[in-house]
């Protein structure tokens, strides 16, 4: 499966079918709060970058996922493609066309679809589960009586895995695992070519999470869903995902194929996550964490490449340039212009010790 | 790293919780037993639910807003029993001896009080250092957690601190007074994988360092599997299984711990399905008659419903509660 | 009825307060109904003859200087006052919730033009603002009802904002924007009942407040006029009296008293039911 990765110049490269769901040089920023205030804030307070320069594409019926730790940019990422946010700089194409020309609301909600992390809040408290699945199917009019709607909804429960009697609960009365399953059935329900998964198993337990993950891989088989895989953990993703793309405060630092990523990582942070993950191997511990450091502030990110500051083969060139997103092999981009740090060759320096922060002081 | 065979540093025997309401009886941890040495790192791990919070909590009987209204069972700490302890005991213990760390680091401090304060206050407290030793003191302990330029950073509030860094503070102050004792439930479940990482490796670092033993909660195996020297699974508030961490992950003898494993991804191949556990976890007001895994176990047999297993020994230290512990291959 | 919430009946059922609530609302409105009917006496008959008389057989609460009885002018007046609370109290809730939830979901200028407003409007006492209006336009129920409205919709209209702000930041409003549902529908049909709530068990304590309001009112002679049987006005008419003809005056009192208790309790009750749970 090719897996071309456009440069950040934002130029798609040649494809024999059109991705479906693509971003180019993808920029959003918040202001910062800086107190309550009586009149409209002035110009100029405290930025920060919560994505820059992402570009990433999905080809039809492939699951993308995007790792990354708290700061990276994940949720902003998954809100902009969704099309809930819109970024500051770039755009979001479907099938190469920009996302908002010419089509309706309902018409690019029948494109993306979304599922959220929270199974709590993913679902309105005080609507039943019919009426939450049936208002999908009477905005979209995809019943024509209201029999027929009855019986889609029976439907879609089933799909998920719900008994049909469960229709006329609240969402209170159900578990984690159930929820989520329902704010699934809500996606499907109209019927999208994309799912944006946004951390959908992590506030549910290890037996659980597997049921779920088994029900998103089981639909995919059978509907041709392209999947956006969100999630901190990267076994998970793993298991789920063609490719990966990995994050590092609010950039894309390595995208490659799953089994490329995990084989040969060339991103030092990428070695670093894959590093800290706890292995049920007993035998195998060390007293050296695998990355040190703290993440840098992200409203005063640091000069040149973002991971310089806690980077084991970091020199005086990554903090001069920021480094861009380049191919290094057919379909494995890597953001890192130190080669070295890119084949993790043997190292001059230890690692800082744990805790060591290079932070410039406030 | 375990200590001489001896008194165990910890002893908890047929620990039991309820919690009774005008709607609801519920007996969150049914007969808990297990011991800790001096100088280990011991694990307890299992799903939400399974009563491995509640067990830390009435360990250091400290519950907050909603108090059980029954604890049954001994407790003894260093030979001493902790049921028989006063208030004023306990608040003497609590801190110096037995130190416990929360699983949030962000509402575990108190946002309007200094960092260095809030270390320093433990060691007036039960050490009797004056304001300025106690300062000093604490300024060494916050670098001695990894928290560099700690002269100055003592006195930021918790919100300058990242969830990582607070956590270093919330270990700081709880080892203030280097108790032989360190409760960590879920201490780094709320935080990024290489956080976790720092973290645990900086609670191996600091219990080599002093000795102390810890007892770390999570439902995480592959954390259990880095940083534990002995394990318990608990499941619907009992110990299911327990002996040392490489025989229990390696071997595990009850399906309840078999289960679990094979479900994590990292366990299955790509393109294989996941194996998760059917079913959900039981509710602990009206749990399963027999051994309560049965409903979900793919082992059950018939006797299962009718006898609660006991506690029975696979092998030197590594005990099993399943009737058909030995047969399962 | 599902917007009531699953289990209505069960959860209604266990709630002592919404119980007792409900019954002495009931009896109050019971009282105002067909209680007129059953006493025997004309509340605006003037009667010298019998004025001042003590609470009795004949006049269980007495009468008043000019001869009326006292019991058929405090019943009298149940729905008189009952009336124009409801309107000064339901009024503003209606204009308030809305202005809260346009002004929570859009955001932008308009919320930050209302947020001044309602700062500028909140450095006046509430009620004082209300009889200044009053006072001004002159006595007379159209004053009320539109001195209220003007005043009394800010409360309202913080609190739904504020849950708003909250509401629309949870993921089942994103998915409902997600799924192409117009801004109308994802503001009234999603966000509206849940952050009514508050807003409704507001309404229950407003009340009382406005009892005493539009009941203070009548007793400055800013409200309901005369011979119009109002409880606040009775007790000022029977001020003069209160050494010697206690009754004019206190039985009114122990009506507002009891109004205020009944929506006190129904508004506890309330709360329990209507939030959801988990």
């Amino acid at each position: 499966m090719s897996a071309a990765v456009s440069e950040s110049s934002g130029a798609p490269a040649a494809q024999p079918a059109a991705p479906l769901l693509s971003a180019h040089g993808l920029g959003r920023r918040f202001e910062v709060a800086g107190g309550a205030s009586v009149l409209p804030r002035r110009r100029g307070g405290r930025f920060l970058q919560a994505l820059r320069d992402v570009s990433l594409e999905l080809a039809p019926g492939e699951t993308l996922g995007i790792v990354g730790e708290s700061g990276c940019g994940k949720s902003t990422l998954a809100r902009c493609l969704s099309g809930i946010d819109t970024p500051d700089e770039g755009s979001i194409r479907w099938q190469g066309q920009p996302m908002a020309a010419g089509s309706t609301p309902l018409q690019r909600a029948r494109r993306v679809q979304m599922v959220f992390q929270d199974p709590y809040a993913s679902l309105n408290p005080r609507m039943s589960l019919a009426q939450t699945l049936g208002e999908v199917l009477q905005v979209h009019a995809l019943a024509a009586t209201r029999g027929e709607r009855a019986d889609r909804v029976d439907e879609l429960l089933l799909t998920v895995g719900l008994a049909p009697r469960l229709k006329h609960h609240l969402p209170h009365a159900l578990s984690g695992g159930q929820r989520q399953r329902i704010s699934i059935a809500r996606a499907l329900a109209v019927g999208p070519q994309v799912l944006i998964a946004d951390e959908p198993v992590s506030a549910l337990d290890a037996s659980i999470q597997a049921q779920i993950i088994n029900l998103l891989e089981e639909l995919r088989e059978r509907l041709g869903i392209a999947f956006v895989f969100i999630s901190h953990d990267l076994n998970v993703v793993r298991h789920i995902s063609d490719r990966i793309a990995v994050m590092y405060l609010g950039q894309v630092v390595e995208c490659a194929a799953t089994d490329a990523l995990f084989d040969h990582p060339a991103h030092p942070y990428t070695r670093a996550l894959l590093a800290a993950i706890p292995q049920t191997d007993p035998s195998r511990r060390s007293l050296v964490p695998a990355l040190a450091g703290e993440l840098p502030d992200p409203t005063a990110p640091p000069a040149g490449c973002s991971f310089s500051t806690r980077c084991p083969w970091v020199v005086d060139a990554c903090r001069a340039q920021e480094p861009a997103l380049l191919e290094q092999a057919p379909g494995h981009a890597v953001r890192c212009s130190n080669a070295a740090a890119r084949s993790g060759g043997t190292l001059d320096s230890v690692p800082a010790s744990q805790g060591e922060s290079r932070v410039p002081a406030r | 790293m375990n200590a001489a065979v001896g008194s165990p540093l910890l002893e908890v025997e047929d620990l039991r919780v309820r919690f009774t309401t005008p709607t609801l009886d519920l007996t969150a941890v049914d007969g808990v037993s297990f011991r800790i040495e001096a100088g280990e790192v011991f694990g307890l791990v299992g799903e939400s639910g399974c009563g491995k919070t509640v067990t830390c909590r009435a360990l250091i009987r400290l519950f907050g807003g909603s108090p059980p209204s029954a604890i049954g069972g001994a407790v003894r700490f260093a030979g001493r029993d902790l049921a028989a302890l006063d208030d004023g005991a306990w608040s003497a213990l609590r801190g110096s001896e037995i130190s416990m760390i929360f699983q949030d680091p962000m509402t575990s401090l108190n946002p309007t009080m200094r960092v260095g304060t809030q270390i320093a206050e433990v060691l007036q407290r039960h050490r009797g250092l004056t304001a300025r030793e106690a300062r000093a003191a604490a300024i060494e302990m916050l670098a001695s957690v990894g928290v560099s330029a700690a002269e100055r950073r003592h006195l930021d509030y918790p919100h300058a601190f990242s969830g990582g860094m607070r956590q270093r503070v919330l270990i700081a102050i709880a080892l203030a007074c280097r108790p032989k004792l360190l409760i960590a439930d879920e201490p780094t479940t709320a935080l990024d994988v290489t956080v976790q990482d720092q973290i645990l490796k900086l609670i191996l670092t600091l219990r080599n360092d002093t000795g102390m033993s810890v007892l770390l909660v999570t439902h995480d195996i592959g954390v259990i599997a880095q940083t534990c020297d002995r394990v318990a699974v608990m499941y619907a508030g009992n110990i299911v299984e327990s002996g040392t961490t490489a025989e229990v992950v390696k071997r595990p003898a009850h399906p309840y711990t078999r289960a679990l494993l094979a479900a994590l991804p990292a366990h299955t191949r790509r393109g294989d399905k996941l194996r998760p556990i059917d079913g959900e976890p039981p509710n602990l007001a009206a749990p399963p008659a027999g051994c309560r895994f049965h409903p979900r176990c793919s082992f059950a047999v018939s006797a299962c419903r009718e006898v609660v297993p006991p506690a029975i020994e696979v092998e030197a230290g590594h005990r099993c509660a399943c009737l058909r512990a030995g047969e399962i291959g | 009825m599902s917007a009531l919430g699953a289990n209505w009946w069960k959860r209604g059922a266990g709630n002592r307060n919404l119980q007792v609530g409900l019954a002495m609302l009931a009896v109050l409105l019971l009282a105002g109904a067909i209680g007129p009917w059953l006493v025997r006496w004309d509340p605006i008959e003037i009667d010298f003859a019998v004025a001042l008389q003590r609470p009795g057989a004949a006049h269980p609460f007495g009468t008043d200087e000019l001869g009326r009885d006292v019991l058929a002018r405090v019943l009298a007046a149940t729905f008189v006052d009952l009336k124009v609370v409801a309107v000064c109290v339901v009024l503003p809730f209606f204009i308030g919730s809305l202005i809260g939830l346009a002004s929570g979901y859009y955001g932008g200028w308009f919320d930050l033009a209302l947020m001044r407003l309602v700062d500028i409007l909140l450095a006046f006492p509430h009620y004082v603002l209300v009889i200044a209006i009053v006072g001004s336009l002159g006595p007379g129920i159209a004053n009320l009802y539109l001195a209220f409205a003007l005043v009394v919709w800010i409360s309202f209209a913080r609190i739904v904002r504020a849950e708003v702000l909250v509401a629309r930041r949870a993921e089942y409003a994103q998915a409902a924007r997600l799924l192409g549902y117009g801004h109308a529908r994802v503001m009234l049909r999603h966000i509206l009942p849940n952050v009514i709530t508050p807003a409704i068990i507001f309404m229950m304590s407003d009340v009382v407040l406005t009892i005493l309001a539009v009941t203070s009112l009548g007793f400055l002679g800013l409200g309901i006029q005369p011979p119009t049987p109002e409880w606040g006005l009775m007790i000022a008419e029977g001020r003069t009296f209160l050494q010697d003809a206690w009754w004019i005056s206190v039985f009114p009192g122990l009506a507002i008293v009891y109004v205020g208790i009944t929506f006190t309790v129904l508004g506890e009750g309330l709360d329990d039911f209507l939030r959801p749970k988990g």
